[in-house]
């Protein structure tokens, strides 16, 4: 997970954020606000595009911004508004907290809004390895380079490959601080730094096609080389050329990683607190039962270190942590903020995501499949037809109902083996018995993003083709 | 020129003078770019929302910040910054300007103000009208969709406005500055019978002010369509799959012009020649009965600008005349490099961000044919009305876009509803398959909002009622 770049490090020190945090919330009460909380977000960006061997794009800054939110009244019927602004001036704060005080005066009074008890706040120990200043310590003509290599790695795989959209290296650093009037105080940084090339195929037949790949990482250190991202972004490309239409037909449908992850996404917002208590999730009531197949374990940590979801605490100040949340098949856990545990009547499960803007929503922190016992190649071994999908298109899932319908492309499976390119066909079912039908799971489990899966083959899908 | 220091917001707010500006400008060009622009933004914005009968709260931001753009050749460097001091603004143009390397070697032309439209003029009564005009729309919006069925079991309401300011100034003497208001109510519900749960949503608006919403385009009207779709979709049945003859409704279907054609016919796309329309101007992409258009002029549109986000006049474009592909959509920097006019097309998301060829209300020209005509015709299809979002891979050309609101079509009568389905086609084949243009053209009612490259821009789509010969539906029913 990246943070959205905002702020100027040649702002203050982090004390001083820190302070400006705990004032503006003192401020806060002083103007009237029964509660309050402040953050503090400032951002650094850095990214290059080289493309056909030349430098596109040079883009370097940073910006900054606070949020305040306030409760106004006493616990158990707290009105409540946010405000938020890019302008740290004397000015600029006054009327961030006047404006607060101000909306939530016209506010309802809500019986379950209101800051986290004070016991289960705080947050976790320890280094977590999210912070390295190496992402920026390349000089500019590096940077390019990085992003040169891989493109021209990609370029060079094969002669179909006669254009591009580019190589690029992106790097972020993130900082965090956060206070509110029950006396939390934290702050934190991460670091984030990426290469990735999208190289574009053509067929002698004609047809282009594109793909791209990428590695990122917390640290320079552990990104892999501008040139293994080029030449697996080529291969990728290549594989899709001559994509054909297949008929309209049920087979078992094998989710790549890149895709399967996708799927954990959607687990994620049928596990939503938010969804939950408004009944707009086809998993509201289903706690305890078994909602996926019997191989199906989905965890979310925010715990990990150095990976893309770890963070000390979450949106609203309290520590994150692992939450299971479907156990063999069995929907364990939701996922939860304080105002969502409160509607449903449990604890927060540290899972408050916060903006500068708006109230708090639900975030995962590493969520993920866990891995089965068998190869890639095996799982596929056992296919006799079947669809490999590498990318899926469009937003046809429906939470409510579970309908699932979204554009595929991939490669058709022939006994076993991948046989040719697949493009402009849908895979369509219902995420619920989707999530029942998971035949297999493979062991390749890899953490590219805060969201990831292992290869899943799913049975009982519809392919609409020709 | 004199810049009119006394009356503009930057220079009245921020502290902002003509002489740092062309400082600014200098510095940005001293390492040899030839072209650079200075964009400042400053964006008040509200938000309140309607929850489970209640206002469980509301926001308010404020942002301003000014982007700094070099180019030099088909190279672009970029800075920003979120501190208009004459320190920051000049740091930020200096990191913009090594984009370039070589001696200074363009001189700041003399400025010109673009002539203006006003496209979406602002009341000050309106712009003033406080939380509580704001809060009682919402409300009504709650009120409407739970008085529509009992079976409406949740609502959610939003309002959410934003006045932006921006200023545009470039060495090549553009200046132009804009005030746009941009609001949005929206409505979401839930229905539930039995233990059958659906959803239904609705919102519109445009580049409005809060008045708007008093006239047809009440909470009521969206608060009733959203609770509408909620209690059809209790009993649609499954969707077919597979290719079949496909009629779409009027107005937000238009996303199927937006995905099919609009992204592939954006300029830097095609200069780069990575788009699946790479140089086929002047070769048939439709079917005869298509004319497609791009305008960014139409009064209060969501999608329409006085001027796009490098200052320059918006206009109205022809993508597709009579089936044949007629033009590109261009920003500044593609047009030199292309040696095309500039559309006015250049847009970006916010002063973070490097503008680029974007749509902004794109639409199919009505035809002859009756929508009643068109749905007689076809023996077995899909009727679809409303949609949520679509994408495109402009490379291949396959787009797919999602039906929310279909119903089957079986000789020549609309029967029953169905569930959402994702339909999927190739983008310059796709509207050869139209075989039918209704006389019935009407846009969206200002809900759309375009992603390209992580920068994301208010745009509006338009059809008339159309029927495609051959279309693939991603349903599950054989």
């Amino acid at each position: 997970m990246t943070l959205t770049a905002t702020s100027l490090s040649t702002a203050a020190s982090k004390t001083d954020l820190q302070q400006l945090a705990v004032d503006v919330v003192e401020r806060a009460l002083r103007a009237g606000a029964t509660e309050a909380e402040a953050v503090i977000r400032e951002g650094d960006e850095f990214s290059t595009v080289v493309r056909l061997g030349q430098v596109e794009t040079l883009k370097e800054s940073g910006a900054r911004g606070i949020g305040l939110r306030v409760f106004l009244g006493s616990p158990g019927s707290f009105r409540t508004a946010n405000t938020s602004t890019s302008d740290f001036s004397e000015a600029g704060l006054a009327h961030l907290i006047s404006g607060a005080i101000d909306l939530a005066r016209v506010t309802s009074e809500d019986p379950f809004a209101g800051l986290p008890e004070r016991e289960a706040m705080g947050e976790i120990a320890g280094d977590l390895d999210l912070f390295y200043e190496d992402v920026y310590g390349l000089p500019t003509s590096q940077r390019i380079d990085y992003a040169r290599r891989a493109e021209a790695a990609a370029l060079a795989a094969d002669p179909r490959l006669t254009k591009s959209d580019g190589g690029s290296f992106d790097a972020a650093t993130g900082h965090r601080i956060m206070a509110n009037s029950r006396g939390f105080v934290g702050e934190y940084r991460r670091s984030y730094c990426s290469i990735s090339a999208m190289p574009i195929a053509e067929a002698e037949q004609g047809g282009m096609q594109r793909d791209y790949w990428f590695s990122s990482a917390r640290t320079l250190a552990r990104l892999d080389s501008p040139e293994s991202v080029g030449a697996e972004a080529a291969r990728r490309t290549l594989r899709r050329l001559n994509g054909r239409r297949v008929a309209t037909q049920q087979v078992p449908i094998v989710f790549a990683p890149e895709v399967a992850r996708s799927l954990i996404g959607n687990v994620f917002e049928a596990a939503n607190g938010d969804s939950i208590y408004r009944s707009a999730s086809f998993w509201t009531g289903q706690l305890g039962q078994q909602v996926a197949s019997k191989n199906v374990t989905v965890i979310d940590d925010g715990t990990l270190p150095g990976l893309f979801g770890t963070a000390p605490f979450d949106g609203e100040g309290l520590p994150t942590r692992r939450t299971v949340i479907v156990e063999n098949g069995v929907l364990k856990n939701y996922l939860l903020n304080t105002y969502t545990g409160r509607k449903l009547n449990m604890p927060s499960t540290g899972n408050a995501s916060r903006a500068l803007a708006g109230t708090p929503g639900i975030g995962g922190g590493n969520l993920f499949l866990q891995n089965g016992t068998i190869s890639v190649q095996q799982l596929l071994a056992d296919v006799k037809t079947g669809f490999y999908v590498t990318e899926m298109m469009g937003f046809g899932v429906n939470m409510v109902t579970g309908d699932y319908s979204r554009g595929a492309a991939g490669l058709w499976i022939e006994n076993g083996e991948l046989a040719f390119a697949v493009e402009e066909v849908t895979i369509a079912g219902n995420l619920k018995e989707m999530l029942n039908h998971v035949t297999a799971i493979a062991n390749d489990l890899e953490f590219r993003g805060a969201v990831a899966s292992p290869t899943v083959r799913i049975d009982g899908m519809t392919i609409a083709g020709k | 020129m004199n810049f009119p220091e006394h009356e503009l917001h930057f220079f009245q707010k921020f502290g902002l003078t003509g002489r740092t500006i062309e400082k600014c400008l200098g510095e940005a060009l001293s390492a040899g770019g030839d072209f650079a622009d200075l964009y400042f933004e400053s964006i008040t914005s509200t938000s309140i929302s309607v929850d489970e009968s209640i206002v469980k709260s509301a926001s308010q931001g404020v942002s301003a910040g000014c982007g700094i753009r070099v180019c030099s050749g088909d190279r672009t460097g970029y800075a920003y910054t979120d501190d208009l001091s004459a320190e920051r603004l000049m740091r930020a143009a200096r990191t913009a300007a090594l984009i370039a390397d070589g001696p200074s070697k363009q001189q700041v032309a003399g400025f010109r103000e673009t002539a203006k439209t006003n496209l979406y003029p602002i009341s000050a009564a309106d712009a003033d009208a406080g939380i509580a005009p704001k809060l009682e729309l919402v409300m009504r919006a709650d009120r409407a969709a739970r008085a529509y069925d009992s079976r409406i079991v949740q609502v959610r309401a939003g309002y959410n406005d934003e006045l932006r300011h921006i200023l545009v100034v470039a060495s090549d003497g553009t200046f132009a500055h804009d005030t746009q208001p941009l609001a949005r109510l929206n409505c979401y519900v839930i229905a539930r019978d039995g233990s059958r749960n659906s959803r239904g949503g609705a919102g519109g608006g445009g580049r409005v002010e809060i008045n708007f919403f008093e006239g047809d385009k009440s909470p009521e009207h969206f608060a009733r369509e959203a609770a509408r779709q909620a209690i059809l979709q209790l009993n649609a049945l499954p969707a077919p799959a597979g290719d079949m003859e496909v009629v779409l409704g009027p107005g937000w279907p238009g996303v199927l012009l937006h995905e099919a054609v609009g992204h592939g016919l954006e300029a830097d796309f095609n200069r780069k020649k990575t788009s699946a329309f790479a140089g086929l101007i002047g070769q048939p992409v439709a079917s005869s009965k298509v004319t497609v258009v791009d305008n960014g002029t139409m009064p209060s549109r969501r999608g329409s600008l006085n001027v796009d986000d490098e200052g320059s006049p918006t206009q109205e474009t022809v993508l597709i005349e009579n089936g044949i592909l007629k033009g590109y959509l261009s920003d500044k920097l593609s047009a030199r490099l292309m040696g095309m006019a500039d559309t006015g097309n250049g847009r970006r998301e916010s002063y973070q961000h490097i503008p680029m060829p974007r749509m902004t209300n794109t639409y199919m020209l009505s035809g002859e044919d009756s929508p009643e005509d068109i749905l007689r015709s076809v023996k077995r299809g899909l009727y679809a009305v409303n949609f949520g979002g679509g994408q495109v891979d402009i490379t291949s050309g396959k787009f797919v876009f999602s039906a929310s609101e279909a119903y089957l079509i079986e000789d020549g009568k609309v029967t029953a509803p169905v569930r959402d389905a994702t339909l999927i086609g190739n983008g310059p084949e796709a509207l050869k398959y139209v075989s039918m243009v209704g006389n019935d053209l009407s846009l969206d009612e200002g809900i759309g909002t375009c992603g390209k490259d992580g920068q994301s821009v208010p745009v509006g789509v338009g059809m008339p009622t159309v029927k495609l010969d051959r279309m693939t539906v991603g349903g599950t029913a054989r």
